[in-house]
């Protein structure tokens, strides 16, 4: 879409865009030009001198099983908080659709996660299932369960999902809410007419009518628990134990600012971009074609 | 309402329910915990009624810190205003500038510009930690609100909201501010900025809680224990297991933390809702 009615002028656009502009270039061109030139060279621990060594460090990623195992906890964390988050979230903005009583009062309590920041989230959880003090934990050991997220990598994994998708709850209902209530009523009203059930009207109608959503927020949320949830990860987890929460992103910041290799640090970097480049173009593909039936 | 059917409005609220439980429980032991005293968090399973500590957790917190972290909240809480503020200011005064000039003018290389700013929506801060890092130390940014709030201000979020609110924007407003006499910048001032109050309420809000909520950057950034942010504060309070950690200072630290973007949201929900959802259209 363009304006047909512009203003002419030699000048004034470049003024106004020059301080975004600056901005963009220091903050963003520069580190991640960095990132990719850093990824060619190893530096030795003192720092000083730089060696160029190619593709080495992308080589020495890939043959990492230490890399493959942090890739793999990734993609198994980020598709449990899309899979989780988007069905609990949908299930309520289809009831919140529903209801007329006390609509707005249950909106307002269903965002307020959406302000609450993802470390204060990782903290919550945290305490809350802490092995030894957590209020929930204790229930789950008098139950029988034998809860250890420190010890124990599934429970670890299951701690970070829980709170990453608490967290999420807010944004995909609102999205999911807007969609519904964009759906004409008229089409429901005309399955209604001719007899169809609520939930066959909903599997027919609705959620068809809801994809380009879904299919929107499927992967924000990737993108969420790829990036976002690094301050969930290290409040509750801080990766471990072992490896078993160690997603990609936590794994930059601990070969950068741990280990001080800046050069695996930067080929890692190069990766994820490459990463949120694809998660990217897929998105604009499919939403600009509208998923629908 | 299509048709009545009382068993399917009462799951409906049943399933709300839940819901809120699931959202608000965390809350609440939150704020359990934030009115009892050390000993009585640490005993477990505490209590489900709020304790008779309010007053004195919150001041300790508020005041003086806890033993392990001895920066009083209160300074935190400052600190986060502060970025939170300069952030929402700066991208929101930044962007819309940038997308006017992007929608209102036709000038050599506008593509380019536009890509290159819309190519940050891709990459998130926490991808580019380490040489944007290098970046700030080598401009001697360490350490202070410049260094914390600049590379976060790099994001065509806002930017992104402006250009597709200012393309709904009626050409024949333009068309009659022209035949007026009225030049760009007057045009900017007395129609565009009017118009847009909306989106700037709800970009607001949006970008308050963004720059509240930072964790990363502000950890890597800091070198002084008085440029630090709550969110970050609130991880250094947590140390060396159970026995040591104060839960209950800790939770009411978290109360602190969540207050002002809540109230920001909450109070702004229709303003914020909107832009959110138009956001990313």
């Amino acid at each position: 879409m363009e304006k047909r009615v512009v203003f002419n002028h030699k000048l004034l656009p470049y003024l106004l865009l020059a301080p975004q502009l600056l901005i963009t270039v220091i903050f963003f061109f520069l580190p991640a030009g960095q990132a990719i030139w850093q990824s060619f060279f190893i530096e030795s621990a003192f720092g000083g001198d730089q060696q160029f060594v190619g593709l080495d460090n992308y080589t020495a990623l890939f043959n990492d099983s230490y890399y493959y195992d942090s890739f793999k906890v990734t993609f198994v964390f980020s598709i449990a908080v899309a899979v989780i988050g988007l069905s609990i979230s949908l299930m309520l903005a289809v009831m919140a659709d529903r209801v007329i009583k006390g609509a707005m009062l249950y909106k307002t309590m269903l965002i307020w996660p959406y302000a609450v920041a993802p470390a204060v989230v990782g903290v919550l959880w945290a305490f809350l299932f802490s092995p030894s003090v957590g209020t929930l934990a204790v229930y789950l050991t008098e139950m029988g369960l034998d809860w250890n997220p420190r010890l124990d990598a599934t429970d670890a994994m299951i701690l970070v999902t829980m709170a990453a998708v608490w967290k999420q709850i807010s944004y995909n209902f609102l999205f999911f809410l807007a969609g519904l209530q964009s759906i004409p009523r008229s089409l429901i009203e005309a399955a209604a007419i001719d007899g169809a059930s609520p939930a066959r009207r909903f599997w027919t109608i609705v959620f068809p009518l809801l994809s380009p959503t879904t299919f929107f927020l499927l992967v924000i949320n990737m993108v969420y628990a790829f990036f976002e949830t690094f301050a969930i990860i290290d409040t509750t987890t801080q990766g471990g134990p072992g490896n078993s929460t160690n997603i990609l992103v936590y794994n930059v910041y601990k070969t950068a600012f741990k280990s001080f290799d800046y050069g695996s640090s930067g080929a890692q970097s190069v990766i994820l971009m490459f990463i949120v480049i694809l998660l990217t173009i897929v998105q604009f593909r499919y939403v600009d074609r509208k998923v629908q039936y | 309402m299509i048709e009545r059917r009382p068993w399917l409005d009462l799951l409906a609220h049943l399933i709300l329910l839940i819901g809120l439980i699931i959202v608000a429980f965390p809350l609440y032991i939150a704020f359990v915990a934030s009115t009892q005293t050390a000993r009585e968090v640490t005993s477990a399973p505490i209590s489900l009624l709020p304790g008779t500590h309010f007053l004195e957790n919150y001041a300790q917190v508020l005041f003086t810190g806890s033993s392990v972290q001895t920066t009083p909240v209160g300074n935190m809480l400052w600190v986060s205003f502060v970025i939170a503020m300069i952030i929402s200011i700066g991208k929101i005064s930044i962007s819309m500038l940038s997308a006017f000039a992007v929608v209102y003018f036709r000038f050599p290389f506008r593509m380019l510009c536009f890509w290159m700013i819309f190519i940050t929506l891709m990459l998130p801060v926490e991808v580019r930690i380490s040489p944007t890092f290098e970046v700030v130390a080598g401009l001697g940014l360490t350490n202070s609100y410049a260094g914390l709030t600049l590379p976060l201000i790099a994001s065509a979020t806002a930017t992104f909201l402006f250009r597709q609110f200012f393309l709904t924007i009626p050409d024949e407003l333009v068309e009659a501010a022209r035949i007026d006499g009225a030049g760009p910048i007057r045009f900017f001032k007395d129609i565009l900025f009017p118009l847009s109050k909306t989106s700037i309420a709800a970009l607001f809000v949006i970008q308050f809680t963004y720059g509240w909520n930072q964790y990363l950057w502000p950890l890597v950034m800091k070198t002084s224990e008085d440029m630090t942010p709550i969110v970050v504060g609130i991880k250094t309070m947590i140390g060396g297991g159970d026995s040591v950690t104060e839960w209950n200072l800790v939770m009411a630290t978290a109360l602190l933390a969540m207050i002002p973007p809540g109230l920001v949201v909450v109070l702004m929900q229709k303003w914020f809702v909107k832009g959110l959802v138009d956001s990313e259209k």
